[in-house]
């Protein structure tokens, strides 16, 4: 499997659940000029509608819970989800807090999963790459 | 989301909720503001977005296992949190760190708020419309980033501090790199002067925005650059000296001392974080310089120190300056494996509180470089359940193009 040429660029959207602030600033510094994710056209936008990958981050807190559900729901089809950091993925230190109503899968349906207490931006990238090529497989489906 | 409101006089107001998930924050918080016309006219903000129960957890885990959950209440101010928490715990049992961990200790410390400031710069030029100082500034950031990971393994989360004292020692062939970094940021402090002070556009757009007085720093128990750039000379490194501060010659950062004048406003606010830049990298090589030889841990085998702890009876408190303010920590043993309590209070949960006096009748457009102007952090801050309505607004992006288009206006006027 091979990226060939998605027919535009990917857009992504952030959405903090809870985090605690590392992965959120590892995303910005895999979009700035040291990693400059930005080349590929990959752009962070300010609304969910625009985009076509979320990057979810944080162990999904109960106050958030149903704000993701609604960022999933409005952001178009195909989409692709990834969920950033150990939290997110397992609950990682927050797991047995009464405030929390994750992982993330428990709460919306992921697609890349990436590993990291914070990852750091190279392992975001290479999320990113996956998000894509899962991306082309759902366009070519349609 | 808008909703009209007409108050007894017949005047008509509307109230605009921003967040928590807009493209002006960087974090969840929810704030609702009252607005007449452009102006701004209430303030009120909602929490609890980032409560994860952090200290209720902490009542079900031993010293050394709450130190990583410690790191991880903030992402970006994370040492300011375990050295607190160490030095609660230390106080409590009575340890005694070695002298050389303190060195090591100040030098991590001061390398975080090097990262944390110019990071903040970053996110002020965004918040301006400046998206090309952005990346200028956290490409200036990312030297800092590699000299953590070269220090201490990891770029963001260090692990470096333990209760007694450090991880890891700094060996001699470290210091060049060290050294490297501080002269690198003591160049680059003279560009980012250049950028935020001397443009016109950038200080006509902070110059008398957001100003919080001397007597509502006050009021408000401001801490950190926001209360130092309101004139309200206070820290923590300074008045309750902590870790190698006592041996080293510093004084606040105060805005007076670049033009002679506190207005308490927005671009004082970035006169103060930019001199605390440059103060870091001299603390930085200060330490380097007088650093003594000798022990970095009280003691080095976790099970022994653990053992020790388990019979610790009594309360301790940890106060230190983190970049954005006075963080506390307080943690009651009682003879158990776990703390009896642990409390933690973050800067922004008191500066927060001067967003009301800074936001009350200025322009919506801006709201987001005021709100930022903070430095706002909201995981370190909800570790309260805040009661109430719990209802979910998604809202525009309006903000954000507003401030963008506020300065394109006064880039234009200015030409």
């Amino acid at each position: 499997m091979s990226i060939k040429d998605l027919n535009r660029s990917l857009w992504v959207f952030h959405v903090n659940t809870g985090s605690c602030n590392g992965c959120d600033i590892e995303i910005v510094a895999a979009l700035t000029p040291r990693y400059d994710a930005e080349r590929f056209g990959v752009k962070l936008v300010g609304t969910p509608r625009h985009a076509d990958v979320l990057l979810v981050t944080g162990p999904v807190t109960k106050d958030m819970k149903d704000k993701l559900k609604r960022v999933y729901d409005q952001t178009p089809d195909p989409k692709v989800v990834m969920s950033i950091g150990n939290c997110g993925n397992s609950g990682g230190c927050f797991y047995e807090s009464y405030n929390i109503d994750g992982p993330i899968d428990k709460v919306v349906p992921v697609d890349v999963y990436v590993a990291g207490c914070p990852p750091r931006p190279e392992a975001i990238i290479d999320g990113v790459v996956k998000a894509w090529k899962k991306l082309e497989d759902l366009e070519a489906k349609k | 989301m808008l909703e009209k409101k007409k108050d007894a006089d017949g005047d008509t107001s509307y109230s605009i909720s921003v967040g928590p998930v807009h493209p002006a924050l960087k974090e969840p918080v929810k704030l609702n503001m009252s607005i007449e016309g452009e102006k701004v006219t209430g303030v009120d903000f909602e929490l609890s977005q980032v409560h994860r129960g952090v200290e209720w957890m902490g009542t079900r885990r031993n010293p050394i296992q709450i130190m990583f959950l410690a790191e991880r209440i903030c992402g970006i101010c994370n040492i300011c949190h375990i050295m607190a928490f160490s030095k609660a715990v230390e106080n409590a049992a009575g340890i005694e760190v070695p002298a050389r961990a303190s060195y090591i200790r100040t030098i991590a410390a001061e390398l975080e708020r090097i990262h944390s400031h110019v990071l903040w710069a970053g996110v002020a030029a965004h918040e301006l419309g400046f998206d090309s100082v952005m990346h200028y500034t956290w490409k200036l950031r990312e030297n800092v980033l590699d000299t953590i990971e070269y220090l201490t393994g990891n770029r963001i989360t260090k692990a470096i501090v333990t209760i007694g004292g450090v991880r890891r020692d700094i060996h001699e062939k470290q210091v060049p790199r060290l050294k490297e970094t501080t002269d690198y940021y003591l160049k680059s402090f003279d560009k980012l002067g250049k950028i935020f002070l001397k443009d016109p556009v950038v200080k006509s757009r902070c110059r008398d925005t957001g100003i919080l007085t001397k007597k509502e720093a006050l009021v408000t128990c401001a801490v950190g650059p926001t209360a130092r750039a309101s004139g309200v000379r206070k820290d923590i490194r300074v008045d309750e000296t902590y870790a190698a501060y006592p041996e080293l010659d510093m004084k606040p950062m105060m805005p007076d001392m670049v033009t002679g004048e506190t207005r308490g406003d927005v671009y004082d606010r970035i006169i103060t974080r930019l001199l605390e830049v440059k103060q870091s990298a001299e603390i930085i090589n200060d330490c380097l310089n007088q650093m003594p030889e000798g022990k970095i841990v009280y003691e080095e085998k976790i099970p022994k120190l653990l053992a020790e702890l388990k019979g610790v009876e009594g309360e301790g408190t940890g106060r230190l300056e983190a970049p954005r303010g006075e963080v506390f920590h307080y943690v009651k043993m009682v003879g158990e494996d776990s703390p009896y309590a642990w409390k933690v209070r973050a800067p922004t949960y008191n500066n927060m509180l001067a967003w009301v006096p800074m936001l009350m009748n200025e322009q919506i457009a801006d709201i987001p470089i005021i709100a930022a102007s903070i430095d706002p952090c909201m995981s370190c801050t909800n570790r309260a359940v805040v009661a109430g309505k719990t209802s979910s607004i998604l809202t525009q992006e309006n903000l954000h193009r507003l401030s963008v288009e506020k300065t394109r206006k006064i880039r234009e006027a200015l030409k």
